[in-house]
């Protein structure tokens, strides 16, 4: 009992923790390496237990990410609805690739994240962003074998599921 | 321990159920959207929910102020006391202009009396501290410490000791965003100080650059030029330094030259900002003076005839101009 009460913290604690790295700000030389935090978060969850992510969820922590971000009410849950909707979808294969294939999957969602942003702020009457702009979902792939095991292993140490 | 393949863990698990609900979420994410952009409640919605957010941005600045203290901390001694030294020199620098600023504040002031204005040289300012957060999309934006509660209101100039940084756009309850003025979305009246140009400094699109893109093709801009606030709009105040133009070139149509400035302000760096509290005066002319007559009592009374009527109509240079 004790034990779900903590996992379920922990689980909550890592989405907070998700949107705070995103407001935290960087140089301004490191500004573009930015990854998407939350969304890396959320995938995580998503492969890991996926009783406890839902679209819903993904809504919910879109729309605090939105509020917490300043930007237009709805972009951040539209985005990462989609994207855990995918990462749901395709979970059974994702969580039994190889790491640098499933590194490669994160690349493809995060990529998609952005032209999904593209999309919207295009629509909404925002300029195109500078080439820059691109780098982060790969940074994103990149840093995923070492946050997926971290996560694992701090969940390992913490024996939550 | 293989789970059984059934309906709940299928290896493709793609139900009609999932997809509607997908398609339900994103139809909500895109009327909030709309609604929002149409709307702009969003800010209610954060001022409602401030304190949740502001306890976020305060932990989310904790790192950058870690970091500045911690520079502060292990910062050698000599380039502190090379610091010290030249500071030192810029006050002492700054005081002898002061002093021959007060001077002229005094003539200035003297002059505006006689041109019988309220205004005076003093600001009422506020002093806010910037909070390092990052508002993702927006880069030209910052948040400062101060909030509605210090009587901060949207729409008061921002400034640093070099220039003008930008406007304050929404209030939370002890935080507020600013908007700089090198947001692509901010436009500024300025006047170039040479040649007494008015023109409109926008926010350039790529990084921290003003652009002036309309200028005349017969004005008189030069590569180096300051610009100030020209007070129009009545937004900010007059005389403000806004940036010093750093290219000249001609507009892609030909018919306009398009200038580029850099901002006056520290715009990366400033950590404490001042708020100016005194708007300057609203938009449009002055209120027009009420009309003022004779005093009623000299107005005919309504029984008697007057001589009035009479009078102009038997003058034969009644239409003639005097």
């Amino acid at each position: 009992m004790n034990r779900q009460r903590l996992s379920t913290w922990w689980f909550i604690g890592t989405l907070a923790f998700a949107l705070l790295l995103m407001l935290v700000p960087l140089p301004g030389v490191l500004e573009p390496f930015k990854p998407y935090w939350p969304a890396l978060f959320l995938l995580y969850w998503s492969l890991e237990s996926e009783d406890r992510v839902s679209l819903g969820l993904a809504f919910g922590v879109g729309l605090v990410a939105d509020l917490l971000n300043g930007v237009v009410l709805g972009e951040q849950a539209l985005r990462l609805c989609a994207l855990v909707f995918i990462a749901l979808r395709f979970r059974s294969r994702l969580r039994f690739f190889p790491m640098w294939q499933q590194a490669l999957a994160v690349l493809t969602l995060l990529l998609n994240d952005r032209v999904l942003l593209l999309i919207v702020r295009v629509l909404a009457g925002a300029s195109l962003p500078p080439a820059s702009w691109w780098i982060a979902p790969f940074v994103g792939a990149a840093l995923w074998p070492f946050l997926f095991l971290l996560l694992d292993d701090l969940r390992a140490r913490l024996r939550i599921q | 321990m293989a789970r059984a393949r059934d309906e709940s863990s299928p290896l493709f698990a793609g139900n009609a159920a999932g997809t509607l609900r997908l398609i339900l979420y994103l139809a909500l994410a895109m009327v909030l959207m709309v609604l929002d952009q149409r709307n702009g409640w969003l800010w209610r919605v954060r001022y409602a929910a401030s304190a949740v957010i502001e306890p976020m941005y305060r932990l989310a600045g904790l790192p950058s102020a870690g970091i500045r203290t911690l520079t502060v901390a292990f910062a050698d001694r000599q380039r502190l006391t090379g610091q010290n030294q030249r500071l030192r020199e810029d006050l002492l620098l700054a005081n002898a202009k002061l002093n021959r600023m007060a001077a002229v504040a005094e003539q200035n002031q003297r002059l505006k009396q006689l041109l019988d204005t309220q205004h005076s040289l003093d600001l009422n300012v506020q002093l806010a501290r910037v909070i390092g957060v990052d508002l993702g999309a927006y880069r030209y934006r910052l948040t400062l410490d101060v909030g509605a509660r210090d009587g901060v209101k949207p729409g008061q100039p921002v400034i640093d000791a070099h220039g003008v940084m930008g406007q304050v756009k929404d209030v939370l309850p002890t935080t507020s965003v600013v908007m700089l003025v090198t947001d692509p979305e901010h436009a500024l009246p300025v006047v170039i100080e040479r040649s007494g140009l008015r023109t409109i400094a926008y926010g350039s699109r790529d990084g921290d650059q003003l652009t002036l893109p309309n200028i005349p093709r017969a004005a008189d801009v030069r590569v180096g030029d300051h610009l100030l606030t020209s007070g129009l709009g009545g937004r900010f105040p007059p005389g403000f330094p806004v940036g010093d133009v750093t290219a000249v070139t001609p507009s892609a149509t030909g018919m306009f030259l398009v200038a580029q400035a850099r901002p006056a302000a520290d715009i990366n760096r400033s950590e404490d900002v001042l708020l100016l509290h005194d708007q300057a005066e609203p938009d449009g002319p002055p209120a027009l003076p009420t009309p003022v007559g004779p005093p009623r009592d000299l107005a005919p009374a309504p029984g008697t005839p007057s001589a009035m009527p009479a009078r102009v109509v038997g003058t034969p240079a009644a239409g003639v101009p005097r």
